[in-house]
């Protein structure tokens, strides 16, 4: 084990997905050359549209997909040698995934506690009923929901989206996780309801050393929770670096676009948005070239023959373009 | 307010149930002028859609109106025919769905069903409909070429704009939104919104837009309507509310919102989750989650009172005093 490596990181890592039927040979880029790190206690964003390939890169780290090139690499050993079930099973436990949509994650004839209940068993090995009941409760607490008793004997209906949500952080920490792969958790939660969820990941970071992935569209929640914030667009990544720097020097014309978008409640009279109706990129056989380029008003004939490369603008900051400066 | 185009008073939806119904719009009142853009935010199940339902004319039981009329252009919508209804319906207001992915028909072109539409209200020659069709799909900035396009051939936002379009066809005073941006990303939200303002401005119609995204609408409406189970818990001019909003759920939804300027904040949302409305609290239903909750909300449902012109905030902290809430009461 290195004590240096990040706690994960995928190289180039890449999806394809075979299209229509079993002699077509058209491909869709969902995720190409991806390079990403995350370390211990640190929450990473990954931002982007729908379709930019994001969900799919958490679901390449949850090893729900075997990837079509590129390597992830957990505490600096690759998980492709990982083979026996005992190994599948501690990996899958360190690295545990919360769902988009808390109300077809939980089964509705269970009480909500099933899960988490369930996860003791396989993951801590916790055999009798009673303690797997007082681990649950103390789970259960953790991420909010009191009083413990009462939630455990709870069926999903009886619980609002928000504390459906929490269930599902507490079943991925039932397994004792080192990093939590969260998919969009709040996207589908009630405005007011939201906060609550984003900073129980905060807490669960500064207290339990959990790490997360936190996948979302929202960039200003991103702003609000994450280290660092990773930004894709068509599948690639265009840029990374601390949040912070992403957010005041954003150096590809993607992320200003996507900043440009959010609405700032703070300021509701801003410049007016310009009309340009966005359309989803083409990622079928997308060919070289950066993927932005049909959408970027810098666009030079550069963009059109070569793949740009993530290269530094900034301390730890990256960006994929051509025509991108570095801080001065 | 005589230029009033719609006009919302009183108006009580219940859903009947086994038990008590659950009263889903609480006695709302609201008034929207020709041509002004009135953004109704609210949480899920708080009754903004219902609501818009109930102003469409389109509530199917168990959902009732229980009392309260919708004025529309001065007639009571509740009171003229079906058939009078079906004229009025479309042609001079429309509605927006708000999951294009259900209200197209998928086995339909999108030109087969705009033309279906026109067909349905007004007597026209085949060629003139589909003339009519390409030219308000151009209008939202879709390519004629996709009226010959079924719905899963267009992307969310085309289809979304495509029921746009729909809703375009006579060109109405009035068009209800209900939530049409839920299913885009950002960048598409705000394409849409664009787009819509920018159709608004050209033809003048006014938008009654239901949404539980505030930071949304606060870029295009002219007035928002901030809903809370059931209750129009404050109502006034866009700029004023994000300024100085009042009710503390206002000021709550206002501080849910990471912003991307300025400092890091810690930011608490609002605490607790909204009520079930098949059991409201007694007094302010807003009391169980209210950081300023004073001793006789939980017992006294607050009475509506305008701190400002003709706004509405329904909190007991701006109850002015006994007298002067019975004139309040009884003014328009």
């Amino acid at each position: 084990m290195d004590g240096s490596a990040p706690l994960l990181e995928a190289r180039g890592l890449t999806k394809h997905f075979r299209l229509g039927g079993p002699f077509s040979r058209r491909l869709l880029h969902a995720v190409d050359d991806v390079d990403l790190a995350i370390g211990r206690r640190e929450i990473v964003a990954v931002v982007g549209e729908s379709g930019s390939g994001k969900s799919t890169v958490a679901r390449l780290l949850a090893l729900v997909y075997r990837p079509t090139r590129g390597e992830i690499r957990y505490r600096g050993e690759p998980v492709a040698g990982l083979r026996s079930r005992s190994q599948m099973l501690a990996y899958r436990g360190h690295v545990q995934m919360v769902f988009q949509d808390p109300y077809s994650a939980l089964n509705p004839v269970y009480p909500a506690a099933h899960g988490l209940l369930r996860a003791l068993r396989l993951h801590r090995g916790e055999s009798g009923r009673h303690g797997r009941e007082e681990a649950a409760a103390r789970l259960l607490a953790s991420v909010g929901l009191t009083p413990p008793g009462e939630f455990l004997r709870k069926y999903p209906f009886e619980l609002s989206g928000g504390q459906r949500q929490r269930i599902g952080f507490a079943q991925a920490l039932a397994c004792g996780p080192e990093l939590i792969l969260a998919d969009e958790p709040v996207s589908m939660l009630d405005v007011s309801i939201r906060l609550g969820i984003l900073n129980l990941m905060a807490e669960l970071r500064d207290r339990d050393g959990v790490s997360f992935l936190y996948i979302t569209h929202d960039i200003a929640s991103a702003r609000y929770v994450a280290d660092r914030i990773a930004v894709m667009y068509a599948g690639h990544l265009v840029e990374s670096g601390p949040a912070e720097a992403v957010l005041a020097h954003p150096r590809h014309p993607y992320t200003r676009l996507l900043l440009a978008a959010v609405p700032d409640p703070r300021a509701p009279a801003g410049a007016e948005p310009s009309d340009e109706v966005a359309e989803p990129p083409r990622v079928v056989d997308p060919g070289q070239g950066c993927r932005f380029r049909p959408r970027c008003p810098y666009a030079v004939a550069e963009c059109a023959r070569l793949t740009p490369r993530p290269r530094p603008v900034g301390a730890g900051h990256l960006a994929a373009c051509h025509v991108a400066e570095a801080d001065e | 307010m005589g230029d009033a185009l719609l006009e919302v008073q009183d108006l009580v939806v219940e859903y009947a149930g086994a038990g008590r119904p659950v009263v889903a719009v609480d006695r709302v009142s609201l008034s929207l002028r020709r041509g002004e853009f009135l953004g109704l935010v609210g949480e899920s199940g708080c009754g903004k859609s219902t609501l818009c339902f109930a102003v469409a004319q389109l509530l199917l039981p168990p959902a009732r109106v229980a009392s309260g009329r919708v004025l529309f252009k001065g007639r009571d919508l509740a009171q003229i025919g079906e058939r009078e209804l079906r004229h009025v319906r479309w042609r001079e207001f429309s509605v927006v769905m708000q999951s294009a992915m259900n209200a197209l028909n998928p086995v339909m072109t999108i030109g087969a069903q705009l033309r279906d539409a026109i067909a349905a209200h007004e007597r026209v020659a085949g060629r003139d409909a589909n003339a009519r069709a390409a030219e308000v799909l151009r209008l939202v900035g879709i390519d004629a070429l996709h009226l010959r396009s079924y719905p899963h051939q267009l992307s969310g936002g085309m289809r979304q704009r495509a029921m746009i379009a729909m809703a375009l066809v006579f060109t109405p005073d009035l068009i209800v939104m209900d939530e049409p941006t839920s299913a885009l990303d950002v960048v598409g939200q705000r394409a849409l919104m664009a787009q819509i303002k920018g159709l608004q401005r050209r033809f003048g119609f006014a938008v009654l837009f239901v949404t539980h995204d505030m930071s949304l609408v606060g870029r295009y409406s002219d007035r928002l309507a901030i809903m809370y189970a059931g209750q129009i818990v404050e109502l006034g001019a866009t700029e004023a509310i994000f300024a100085q909003p009042r009710h503390p759920y206002s000021q709550g939804l206002l501080m849910a919102f990471p912003s991307i300027s300025g400092p890091r904040q810690h930011l608490q949302g609002i605490p607790g989750q909204p009520p079930d409305l098949r059991e409201p609290p007694a007094g302010c239903r807003f009391h169980p989650r209210c950081p300023r909750v004073l001793e006789r909300c939980r017992t006294q449902a607050p009475p509506p009172c305008a701190p400002r012109g003709d706004d509405l905030v329904l909190c007991h902290l701006y109850t002015p005093k006994e007298a002067e809430r019975g004139r309040l009461s009884t003014a328009p």
